[in-house]
């Protein structure tokens, strides 16, 4: 019975294309956009706060272009490592890391792999909540001795060794210099910006300025990371950063600040309100486009029984029951939806590829979305398609054979 | 004597119309036995359309008695009596009524469809049923492909498909010329033959000669019921 009955709504389906095609639209948009929804946006955010490290701020080196009050270079690095030094002391204040950091070729063996190599001291880990998978992580006589030591990423470590391969003890180089792996970091997925932080290399900050990057001014460091010791102690923490850096600096009142101090946890809040607030557009497209997609079928629907009804008493004629223009008419209906679900999928996950191979942005594609997508389109079908079909059962078979 | 095919009793149908009930058939009482073909004659208005609706089942009598076969079905369930047309009935219709969008062969195989038959042996027989009316070389055409003489004779595969014990025809040769109403008549007789009982409205007298037995009616009643004279019968 479903089997000529499927084939019939298919057929019913393609002898309109146009009007089908039209109709689906609502379904497709809809569709279209709970893809990206359903990939759990909100939840990559939550995610990468929470690798990132809580109650950070950063410190980033910025220009002396305003006064000159400084060097005359006019650019240049203006944070040192003293300045690290004198924020650790300050109260509420966990943990400090002087870091500098850049991308760079590694090289193990034959292969060679481009990674993040960041420079700086053990609070490093401590202030992201870093841990070791394996070996151990070094210490601050590391860093005064400037070892040749580094700890290596997921990603790093897989594209530089072979699976099963311990990296611990191994060498490899950065710059010419061989550096032995000590430890290796653990997993933590890609930050706000979609960069995979497991992309890195870490080494002592004196090591990766003398080996690595060179850099001109001794002990001048481009990025500062503090920690406070709880989020509500970070607009203290803020305000007597700021006013530390600007003593040692000797800025003076009218000038501007040589260095810029950046939550991260408020960036990666707005980073979550910007997801939310997307997420919510296009729940509100997709539930829109949803609805008016199934008036659309609905409407369709009744004009096509309207249209069918000779057809429709001709069938009960001979012999067809109520049930089955019921089921007829409901099948074709969800099919429509359905069939509209289908295309939608289609251009939602090629969208959300396409965004992902152009873009930094990366959308997760789940199969809970593409069913949920399909149960909600079902249930379109058969919600907007019961009144047509209802309509089309109810018919007097001599009414409708008498239709013109 | 075995059970009638048709056995109606006191019959009444009113409509209601605007101008409040309105008869369209007032007592009709008629007996139709197996293998009988019966014209039924009147003139417009005269409640044959009415009744050959109620002799369908298609619709349900205010009043009086009618059994099929035995059942009555005067109060049946709507269900019940789509089976029954489904399986007893053949309708042949004057505007043919073939689903356009369908071909032949599907609409031949239609009521096999609604009687769950599988898909090959609902194929199979309706090629039979379409060489049965000399037409299984457009199976697969679309209905408005062919005249309207070979319309009705799909139309009659379609009623013959389910092997039915009643066909019921309601002015079939109505939008047919006269060659292909004697063409259509002619095929009629050949079921009526086989044992097949058909009751067929007409207007005119040279298709009501083909049947055994014509039935007049006039304003919703029977007023003559006559078996159709030897000298017509020879004639065609
Ligand atoms: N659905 C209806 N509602 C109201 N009145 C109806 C309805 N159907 C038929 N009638 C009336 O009942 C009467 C009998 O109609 P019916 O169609 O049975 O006549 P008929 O004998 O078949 O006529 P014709 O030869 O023109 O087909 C007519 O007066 C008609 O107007
Ligand atoms: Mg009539």
């Amino acid at each position: 019975m479903l089997g000529p009955m499927l084939g019939e709504a298919w057929h019913a389906m393609g002898s309109n294309r146009m009007r089908t095609a039209l109709t689906m639209l609502g379904m497709v948009i809809g569709v279209g956009s709970v893809v990206p929804i359903g990939q759990g946006a909100q939840y990559a955010v939550a995610q990468t706060i929470s690798t990132m490290g809580s109650n950070l701020y950063i410190v980033i080196a910025g220009s002396t272009s305003t006064g000159g009050v400084r060097t005359g270079s006019g650019f240049g690095p203006t944070l040192n490592v003293a300045d690290a030094e004198a924020i650790a002391e300050l109260d509420d204040v966990t943990h400090v890391a002087p870091t500098h950091q850049g991308t760079q070729q590694l090289v193990y063996g034959a292969k060679n792999w481009s990674a993040t190599v960041v420079g700086t001291t053990p609070s490093y880990l401590d202030a992201r909540s870093w841990t070791l998978v394996s070996g151990y992580a070094f210490s601050e006589s590391d860093v005064r001795s400037a070892t040749r030591v580094a700890l290596i990423g997921k990603t790093a470590a897989e594209n530089l060794f072979v699976p099963g391969e311990d990296p611990v003890g191994k060498t490899i180089r950065i710059r010419q210099t061989p550096f032995t792996i000590i430890g290796v970091l653990g997993a933590k997925g890609q930050n706000l910006d979609g960069r995979d932080q497991d992309d890195t290399i870490i080494i002592p900050l004196t090591t990766a300025q003398r080996k690595v990057f060179g850099v001109p001014f001794a002990g001048s460091v481009r990025v500062i990371m503090v920690q406070a010791s709880s989020a509500e102690a970070m607009p203290s923490v803020e305000k007597s950063v700021t006013a530390l850096l600007r003593q040692r600096h000797r800025i003076r009142e009218d000038m501007d600040n040589d260095f810029y101090i950046r939550n991260l946890a408020a960036a990666a809040d707005s980073a979550a309100e910007t997801t939310r607030v997307m997420s919510l557009l296009l729940g509100a497209i997709a539930s829109v486009s949803l609805l008016v997609g199934g008036i659309g079928i609905m409407n369709i629907m009744l004009v096509s029984v309207t249209e069918r009804t000779r057809e429709i008493g001709i069938r009960m004629a001979i012999g067809a029951r109520q049930k089955d223009i019921l089921t007829q008419f409901l099948l074709e209906a969800i099919m429509i939806s359905i069939t509209g679900c289908l295309i939608g999928l289609i251009l939602g996950i090629g969208g959300a590829l396409l965004v992902n191979a152009i873009t930094d942005m990366v959308i997760v594609i789940s199969g809970g979305s593409v069913l949920v997508a399909f149960a909600v389109a079902a249930s379109v079908g058969v919600f907007f398609g019961l009144y047509p079909a209802r309509k089309a059962a109810a018919l007097d078979p001599i009414e409708a054979l008498r239709y013109q | 004597m075995a059970e009638a095919v048709i056995r109606v009793v006191g019959l009444c149908k009113s409509y209601e119309t605007a101008a409040g009930l309105f008869p369209a058939l007032k007592g009709v009482d008629l007996m139709i036995e197996r293998g009988e073909f019966v014209a039924i004659m009147g003139p417009s208005g005269s409640g044959k359309s009415t009744f050959m609706n109620l002799l369908g089942c298609l619709d349900t009598p205010t009043m009086g008695e009618y059994h099929l076969v035995g059942r009555n079905v005067a109060h049946m369930p709507g269900d019940e009596l789509a089976i029954l047309r489904n399986r007893t009935i053949g309708f042949v219709f004057q505007g043919f009524n073939l689903l356009p969008r369908s071909n032949l062969e599907d609409n031949v195989a239609l009521p096999l469809v609604y009687a769950h038959v599988e898909r090959e042996p609902r194929r199979e027989k309706a090629r039979q049923m379409l060489a049965r009316v000399g037409l299984d070389a457009y199976a697969k055409s679309l209905p408005a492909r062919i005249s309207g003489g070979q319309q009705q004779r799909v139309a009659i595969a379609r009623a013959l498909i389910n092997s039915p014990r009643l066909i019921l025809a309601d002015e079939p040769t109505g939008n047919l010329d006269s060659h292909t109403s004697e063409e259509i008549m002619a095929l009629f007789g050949q079921l009526n033959d086989e044992g097949i009982t058909i009751v067929l409205v007409t207007h005119e007298a040279d298709i009501a000669a083909h049947a055994k037995r014509q039935v007049r009616f006039l304003d919703g009643h029977i007023v003559s019921d006559v078996a159709t004279p030897a000298r017509a019968l020879a004639s065609c």
